[in-house]
């Protein structure tokens, strides 16, 4: 098979392959973690000492998901409404929406926690640019 | 009708990546027909553009709509009558890049009895520009489930196409814009009776698809949406070549049907009209300079002929010419 112009095509083809590929070589060499958010808070601990068992505000299948949607209709109820009261699905217990002091009062951990899978999907959620992150000491 | 088949077709396939997703299929769809579909769109597309690479084009053929390049005092239109490697260059940057073909779009109608009228027609542009563009920043976006320290230009985009902070998950721009541009693009072809009338099912089947990819994405970023981290575990065994099978059933059947329609269109893509990807940069109407006045292009299946010269004649035929009383060139 003769090719015409073939130098022009070959630049072209490779430049094809560069972008096509390119998942494929930009990952090699480099370390693949997995992100692993930890709940061993201590609020969380006591927790599960007085309930038997770790539970958040919904389950753990909704809030891996939706968790995002739910801080949103939370923030729109508290600025819009002025309404704080949550009743969930999983408790018959009435929770304060309050990413500060209800979420982060367990979840005091956020850089183990929030962090963890926010830094693996590359997510900036911009929850943090207004309201204040816990302390935390860095352990290492 | 033919619209009609191909979103049936469309359907099929969805009804398929469902029937598999629950059927316990999901090595074959999140796995093995993945890899396939990037080999073959891979492959496929060298394939291609190889063949195409292999046609000879003896002349020059570009079509221009300015002055070519003439006498000094005569202004050349440099983008649209290239003479050399720049103009060319920058034609098709204009071509590539901002549809400068599709700008030039009319509409043709009929009015006071026979005469005709030609008037700008610039949404099939506006539609074309907004839907590649968007397409490209969604591809672009999706690197982030393909690389682990995401790329800032990456991120950068991914800020860029969200700064309108709507909702949580925060709105994509380009998720409206190409679902619209998509949308647009289909009633264009079905209200216009010209467009209609020339329209094959490649040219449904293909809008059909792309648009069932951007619905069950967005179905799944802002409606019933699914675990992205299982989503990204996966995609990154994926390009480390070492599949991780146990993030398989964790993931929704929406995620699946999603990654279907994409293998799907991977597939489809070195055998259809979108191989125009690689074809606007091969097309010998637009990459080449318009120099035929003034340089020899010699056809690459030239044979040597024998040509039989006015003098070789004379030289045959003189006697007898001066004899029946003929004009010769030589005594």
């Amino acid at each position: 098979m003769k090719l015409y112009d073939g130098g022009k095509i070959f630049i072209g083809l490779i430049i094809f392959v560069a972008f096509a590929a390119f998942p494929f070589y930009f990952n090699v060499g480099k370390v693949n973690a997995k992100p692993e958010p930890k709940t061993d808070t201590p609020a969380i601990q006591e927790w599960e000492k007085q309930n038997g068992k770790k539970q958040c505000v919904e389950s753990k299948e909704f809030m891996r998901t939706e968790h995002m949607q739910l801080l949103n209709n939370w923030r729109d109820s508290v600025v819009r409404d002025g309404n704080r009261g949550y009743m969930s699905d999983a408790h018959t217990k009435r929770f304060n929406m309050s990413l500060q002091n209800e979420c982060m009062r367990c979840h005091s951990n956020k850089k183990k926690f929030c962090d963890e899978c926010h830094n693996y999907m590359a997510v900036k959620p911009y929850c943090f640019d207004c309201h204040i992150a816990p302390k935390e000491e860095e352990k290492s | 009708m033919r619209a009609l088949i191909s979103l049936v077709a469309v359907l099929l396939l969805v009804a398929v990546a469902y029937g598999m997703a629950e059927a316990n299929m999901r090595f074959l769809l999140g796995v093995v027909i993945p890899y396939a579909a990037v080999a073959v769109f891979i492959f496929g597309m060298i394939a291609r553009v190889l063949k195409w690479g292999s046609s000879p084009v003896p002349f020059r053929i570009p079509t221009t709509c300015g002055q070519q390049k003439s006498l000094p005092w005569i202004k050349q239109s440099k983008l649209e009558s290239p003479s050399g490697t720049m103009g060319v260059l920058g034609r098709m940057a204009l071509e590539v890049f901002f549809f400068r073909s599709l700008f030039r779009n009319l509409k043709m109608q009929r009015y006071e009895g026979n005469q005709l009228a030609y008037g700008e027609a610039k949404w099939l542009w506006l539609a074309g520009l907004a839907f590649h563009w968007t397409f490209l920043v969604i591809l672009l976006r999706h690197l982030r489930f393909f690389t682990l320290a995401v790329p800032v230009p990456v991120q950068m985009l991914e800020g860029l196409d969200s700064f309108l902070q709507i909702g949580a998950p925060i709105l994509y721009i380009t998720d409206v814009i190409f679902l619209a541009a998509v949308t647009g693009l289909f009633i264009r072809r079905v209200m216009l009776p010209q467009v209609r009338y020339i329209s094959l099912m490649a040219d449904y089947f293909p809008l059909f698809l792309i648009l069932g990819i951007g619905v069950t994405g967005v179905m799944m970023r802002y409606l019933t949406k699914t675990d992205i981290l299982s989503v990204k575990i996966l995609t990154m065994s994926l390009v480390r070549f070492s599949p991780d099978a146990s993030v398989l059933g964790q993931i929704g059947v929406l995620f699946y049907i999603h990654l279907f329609l994409i293998s799907v269109l991977f597939l489809y893509f070195p055998f259809s009209k979108l191989v125009h990807m690689a074809g606007v940069f091969m097309s010998p109407t637009r990459n080449l300079a318009a120099n035929n006045r003034w340089k020899r292009h010699i056809n690459p299946w030239n044979y040597p002929v024998h040509v039989h010269t006015y003098e070789e004649y004379e030289n045959d035929f003189r006697a007898k010419m001066k004899e029946a009383g003929l004009p010769v060139e030589k005594e």
